[in-house]
């Protein structure tokens, strides 16, 4: 019988236990880089917040946030909580503006994050006999180093392919019979539309078991298209460079939320307006502190990704929390005539529709109008114009009923918007406000 | 009757499009026999008839066209006039109605096609079945 649990004890632990933890936890490292940090302890004491301070979850409330600015700002090594000769990694964030984010990261650490991606192969099966093609960059990005070495300590065949080279890929699954790919989504739609061009069907061509999908939002409907292009399982990984890369938080086999795992990491929903915490279901900014990180601990950071828990027990007997699939970043979001848009919800709408491709675009020209430029599916084409005038039809309508702003719709060939080695853009701002 | 097959191929309203369609066919050695085109606001369908239906089809593919290859019938007419008249007369008698035409002329002032789109073809076909239409064939369609 394949292996369910990569640790088993600490993934079911009870609730009680895991809160117990916790609280421990965030204790010594709070002290610990209140002592080490002197960066943070000037914002604690601002804050008026001292160790002694902690004594339950609650009191986390108490301790200032972490922003993508205060990493910045700690730039190249001043948020560092061990002697830099501890550090045996480095990996960056690459910001759009300005310096990027450094994390250094110890043996400790490194180790810890591998188990984590362990945690996650295990539970979705991948382990000893799978080879997994990890198509992320390697590099600075933290993405594919750490599924890297968590591929490995489960025992899989890893090829570190890294992304492009769209032929290459395809033969490097089909000669070393590839069971599981990790991949950006809108990279996986590419191949797709390359293995048809070029005559192949990756249901019959590949021997793709299973995808490990993550870094850039991706709808529902995006995930079934890609399930069922394939014929495979596609499991949602979630993870940032700034709380170890990927395998923060994912699917198990129910695929109903990503569990997080909280003896790694606290996690908290707020409302990104106010700050305040937000229960359990509703929808707000994830916020997260990491409990076991030795070279650069960090509270309380704000993802800007929105989610939210799912509450109640899940089958799969893992007791940490899931989170569901994050539903947008709190910067994608945009305003046209008032009303608060995320492009998550034209995905959805634009997957469900019969005829449309992969690849979209959302141009904004100006406060009240919004041009979807969206390629068609090219064995769909039957040559009937008709039939065209009816797709672009039913995307006004169906946008216009989900986010209750009429679209503009351009139809454009397969392969004219730019993809997508890297993440796609998927919002064109034109608006001079 | 036999079959007539048309390229259809989607194309976006930007310069170079069909500059790029024809380049292709070209390069290619691909004859085209007759062309129509149809378009709308931002996209049209470019429909050519040519003598090498399936190297026209992998071709246009690799270079990352959205193609599709349908059956049209192709009715001989008389190069005189009302020789369109008395094709679409018939055709009207038997209920057959056109989506799209366009003309392949095979040789000049002596024998033209009209090449006829309709929703059912295998309808059509019966329907004209009794006609007295003449019709084109693949064999005529391929390159001599």
């Amino acid at each position: 019988m394949t292996k369910r649990y990569w640790q088993k004890d600490i993934e079911t632990i009870s609730r009680r236990s895991l809160e117990d933890l916790q609280v421990k936890r965030l204790r010594s490292v709070f002290s610990r880089l209140y002592r080490t940090v002197p960066n943070f302890q000037s914002k604690c004491r601002e804050s008026g917040v001292k160790p002694s301070d902690i004594e339950s979850l609650k009191d986390i409330v108490k301790i200032p946030f972490t922003t993508s600015e205060d990493l910045r700002g700690g730039y190249p090594d001043g948020l560092l909580a061990v002697s830099r000769d501890k550090a045996v990694r480095l990996h960056t964030s690459s910001g759009t503006t300005g310096k990027p984010k450094a994390l250094f990261f110890t043996k400790k650490d490194i180790n810890q994050s591998a188990d984590l991606i362990a945690r996650c192969l295990t539970m979705t099966g991948t382990g000893s006999g799978d080879v997994l093609q990890n198509m992320m960059t390697y590099g600075l990005f933290t993405g594919a180093m750490v599924m890297h070495y968590g591929a490995e300590k489960v025992g899989a065949l890893v090829i570190p392919a890294g992304p492009g080279s769209t032929e290459r890929q395809v033969a490097l699954m089909k000669d070393f019979g590839t069971t599981a790919v990790h991949i950006l989504p809108s990279y996986a739609l590419y191949i797709a539309t390359f293995m048809a061009r070029h005559g192949m069907d990756p249901r019959k061509d590949l021997s793709l078991k299973r995808a490990y999908m993550g870094a850039e939002p991706y709808s529902e409907k995006t995930r079934q298209k890609i399930e069922s292009i394939y014929g495979i399982d596609v499991y949602n990984c979630y993870g940032l460079t700034e709380m170890n890369g990927p395998g923060v938080a994912f699917d198990c086999m129910e695929r109903s939320g990503l569990h997080l795992w909280e003896d790694q990491f606290i996690l908290e929903i707020i409302d990104p307006a106010t700050g305040q915490q937000l229960p359990d279901g509703e929808q707000g900014e994830l916020v997260l502190t990491t409990l076991c990180r030795e070279a650069m601990p960090i509270m309380r950071y704000r993802t800007r990704d929105i989610t939210r828990v799912k509450p109640g027990k899940c089958p799969c007997g893992r007791t940490h929390r899931r989170i569901s699939r994050i539903l947008g970043r709190t910067d994608d979001m945009f305003i046209i005539r008032g009303v608060n848009i995320f492009p998550q919800q034209i995905e959805n709408v634009l997957m469900g529709i019969r005829g449309v491709a992969q690849n979209y675009q959302i141009v904004l020209e100006s406060l009240d109008d919004i041009t979807i430029r969206v390629e068609i599916a090219s064995d769909m084409f039957d040559g009937n114009i008709e039939r065209l005038l009816a797709i672009k039809k039913e995307i006004i309508e169906k946008v216009r009923s989900s986010v209750l702003v009429r679209p503009d719709v351009e139809l454009l060939e397969p392969g004219t918007l730019p993809v997508a080695d890297g993440k796609a853009k998927r919002v064109i701002d034109e608006r001079t406000l | 009757m036999e079959k007539v097959q048309q390229l259809s191929i989607f194309a976006e309203n930007r310069p170079g499009r069909l500059e790029k369609i024809t380049r292709v066919l070209g390069e290619n050695g691909i004859n085209i026999l007759a062309t129509a085109i149809v378009s709308t606001n931002g996209f049209g369908v470019i429909k050519f008839m040519v003598d090498k239906c399936d190297l026209a089809l992998a071709k246009l593919r690799e270079a990352g066209f959205t193609v599709s290859l349908s059956e049209v019938l192709a009715i001989e007419m008389k190069d005189k006039p009302g020789g369109l008249h008395d094709v679409v007369q018939i055709l009207s008698e038997k209920g057959v109605n056109i989506e799209n035409a366009s003309v392949y002329v095979a040789e000049s002032r002596k024998r033209a096609y009209l090449l006829v789109e309709v929703k059912d073809i295998e309808k059509a076909k019966q329907q004209l079945k009794n006609s007295g239409l003449t019709f084109l064939g693949a064999k005529q369609q391929a390159p001599a």
